[in-house]
């Protein structure tokens, strides 16, 4: 289990990190959402122990972790935002190496290897130089370097930069695989559909600062609405979108590039009597989808900006 | 001891891994070590150097003025050709020739005159390449004892050389300076050359002409290396040279690979395994000295092999040397890592101190051509000592005590760089 109190790190005047705190359980995904400098890689460096706190504490099953060689680190996995693997030699070389660092060798150091190119899929391409892999594959090995050690928790900083989609889905698979097997996963990302997918609570992230931390569930909860019916309107251009407002179900309406959005409590009740409103008021429309608000949504709603904005 | 052992080999791995790079890597002092060395000397230690080209402008024509002509052409070092003026001041403003020496007219008679009565001498002009002014000291003394040899003969055997003497006796006598003693000895000694001169024209020595006046002295040149019977080889220190040189370079790449490295990934990996930061620098330390062992153990087998540089001293002081050499290379390394900020900056910095260091201590040109001041200074530079070392187990035949100061200079460099690298070494790195 790893529990996270009150982190905080400054650089210079400017806190990167401020008064975080978190706590992960076994077979969880938490996920770091936030946009880029919101302090989520600081926050997971901090964690694995490569940055000193100014202040908070660090704990991994209740211990906290002291110093650049305390076998605590053991436990945690750690996957860098950038390929942390050598080109020039193969994914086995890589691994050997790596899995070396943690004091493993000899058949244990094998039996790791390979099982962690077989849940990555690259057993076939454990001779081959790191070069010649594409950037997902180079993901994928990215990934399975961190696992050798059979670590509790593990830290997966922005593992899917760069990569295509079909290589994202298979990480995607993995990391379910590893939840499943009871791992702890901290997952920092910017991809608000990453975090959607993936994760058991998501902790949202700002200029350093927690400014939400629940499910999935519990984030649209804290929104004005949880439903926006969508209806194409023939006519758009003179369409008064107030008087809707006056209508029990509905709680905003507006016109954004000739699609009146309104937003609804209930679905069910609100979306015919909306529809029959705009019949009765002799407007006629093309077609019509109901959205879910999404997180980048429950980020506006917090901050006031977009994640890409920010 | 595992994750050590397996920083090491994966640093050795790497470097191995880039034959083509190792292979230029050593090639190039190779090639560089092979022509400095016969430069300096060869294996021989007496390789024939070039002639130097000097012209001649005879204005006087004279029987001595050719004779001094001949007398130049006769010497081994100098490759002598005749011009005018106005040719010659072109040539050696060229670079072409290194010196012009111009005998003026009527330089035999005038020459003669001031052999025996002190008369006006004659001015020989030297025109001169002022990039090569040490070899105009050459040419000058080279020129001194052909005139001297040249004129000497004259006076004492040749045609003009009587007529001088019958004429400097004339002029004894109306010389109203002198003493009546002073005028009867000097008229005694000129009487004398007379005679000798007219014996010399009736019955020339059986021995050949006399050669005039010679340098009464010949010198024996013994070079002092390991042994009487051993020459000196200009490839031991060459590849020393080139060895220390490449070596430092291949100390600022770890330098700059380690800058580059704490700015990846792999850094934080590194960081994330429980392993302490004296193993991280440690292992690079050890796998930089290995590399930089190996390069010297090539560069001077390659010499041994194909220029016979043999180890004629202490073969523990050269292990020594070279192994506190490449200590003191890691060392620097890390010492470039750890101030350097950004890649190019820390680039050009490192370059511009290596090479300062590789010329102050003796690597292209040994330290002995420097002057007094700089070759004391020079002691505190890490690469003089690599260098009086690899010379002193090499071709000096030093033995291991005169290794002991060198080794330990090196490793006093060493702990110095080392101790600061770790002290300013920014550990809290993020990608």
């Amino acid at each position: 289990m790893l529990e996270v109190k009150a982190l905080r790190k400054n650089y210079g005047k400017i806190a990167a990190v401020d008064g975080i705190s978190l706590r992960a359980d076994s077979a969880q995904t938490i996920g770091l959402l936030g946009p880029n400098g919101a302090g989520k890689t600081t926050t997971v460096s901090m964690i694995a122990g490569l940055l000193p706190p100014d202040s908070g504490e660090v704990l991994i099953d209740g211990s906290p972790l002291r110093g650049d060689t305390d076998p605590v680190k053991r436990k945690i996995g750690l996957v860098p935002q950038n390929i942390a693997l050598y080109d020039e030699l193969t994914a086995l070389a890589n691994l050997n190496f790596l899995g070396a660092l943690y004091g493993l060798s000899g058949a244990g150091l094998k039996r790791a290897i390979g099982e962690a190119l077989d849940l990555v899929g690259l057993t076939d391409r454990a001779k081959d130089k790191v070069a010649t892999f594409s950037g997902g594959m180079k993901r994928r090995l990215n990934l399975a370097a961190a696992l050798l050690h059979d670590p509790q928790i593990l830290l997966l900083d922005e593992p899917t930069v760069g990569v295509d989609p079909q290589s994202r889905n298979a990480i995607f698979d993995n990391l379910e695989t590893l939840k499943k097997r009871g791992k702890t996963l901290v997952y920092t990302t910017h991809y608000m559909e990453e975090a959607e997918r993936l994760c058991d609570r998501i902790i949202i992230i700002d200029h350093g600062k927690v400014i939400a931390n629940d499910t999935l569930h519990g984030l649209h909860r804290m929104l004005p609405v949880t439903n926006l019916l969508a209806i194409e309107l023939e006519s758009p251009d003179h369409f008064k979108p107030e008087p809707l407002l006056a209508l029990p179900e509905v709680e905003s309406a507006e016109v954004k590039e000739g699609v009146l959005k309104v937003g609804l409590h209930n679905l069910t009740t609100g979306a015919p009597s909306i529809l029959r409103w705009l019949a009765e008021s002799g407007h006629s429309y093309q077609h019509v989808t109901s959205e879910r608000p999404d997180l980048e949504t429950v980020f506006l709603t917090l901050t006031g900006r977009t994640l890409r904005d920010s | 001891m595992i994750p050590f052992l397996a920083l090491v080999r994966k640093d050795l791995r790497l470097f191995f891994g880039d034959r083509r790079a190792v292979v230029v890597g050593l090639i190039v002092p190779i090639v560089l070590a092979s022509f400095f060395g016969y430069l300096f000397g060869g294996q021989g230690g007496q390789q024939e150097t070039s002639r130097m080209p000097v012209l001649v402008i005879d204005q006087d024509g004279s029987a001595i003025s050719g004779a001094v002509v001949a007398q130049l052409g006769s010497d081994k070092n100098l490759e002598v050709n005749s011009s005018t003026l106005d040719e010659a001041r072109t040539q050696v403003r060229k670079g072409k020739a290194r010196a012009a020496i111009v005998i003026p007219k009527d330089f035999g008679s005038d020459a003669g005159r001031a052999f025996f009565a002190g008369g006006k001498k004659p001015e020989i002009s030297l025109l001169y390449d002022p990039s090569h002014s040490m070899e105009m000291n050459m040419v000058q003394g080279i020129m001194t004892g052909a005139v001297m040899q040249a004129v000497s003969k004259e006076m004492f055997s040749g045609q003009s050389g009587r007529e001088m003497v019958k004429e400097s006796i004339a002029q004894l006598d109306a010389n109203s300076q002198m003493t009546p003693a002073e005028k009867k000895s000097l008229r005694d000694l000129l009487g004398s050359v007379e005679k000798w001169n007219e014996q010399q024209a009736d019955q020339p020595a059986a021995g050949g002409a006399p050669a005039g006046l010679t340098i009464p002295f010949e010198s024996r040149q013994e070079a002092i290396t390991s042994g009487t019977e051993e020459k000196y080889n200009g490839y031991a220190h060459s590849f020393g040279g080139m060895g220390v040189q490449f070596i430092l370079f291949m100390g600022l790449d770890v330098g700059i690979r380690l800058l580059l490295l704490r700015q990846s990934g792999l850094w934080q990996r590194l960081r994330a395994a429980p392993l302490s930061r004296s193993m991280l620098l440690g292992s690079r330390t050890v796998s930089a000295a290995l590399i930089s062992g190996f390069i010297l153990l090539v560069l001077f087998s390659f010499a041994r092999l194909v220029f016979h540089v043999r180890i004629q001293g202490s073969f523990l002081g050269f292990l020594g040397v070279c192994a506190a050499f490449s200590l003191m290379t890691a060392a620097f390394g890390l010492l470039i890592a750890a101030l350097g900020k950004t890649v190019e900056a820390t680039r050009g910095y490192a370059v511009m101190a290596t090479l300062i260091m590789v010329m102050l201590g003796g690597s292209w040109v040994p330290t002995f051509v420097f002057p007094q001041w700089l070759q004391k200074v020079t002691v505190v530079v890490p690469t003089r000592w690599a260098m009086d070392g690899l010379d002193g187990m090499t071709w000096r035949g030093l033995g291991f005590s005169e290794a002991l100061i060198p080794i330990g200079m090196l490793l006093l460099f060493t702990v110095l760089f080392g101790v600061l690298a770790v002290m300013s070494f920014r550990w809290e790195t993020e990608s």
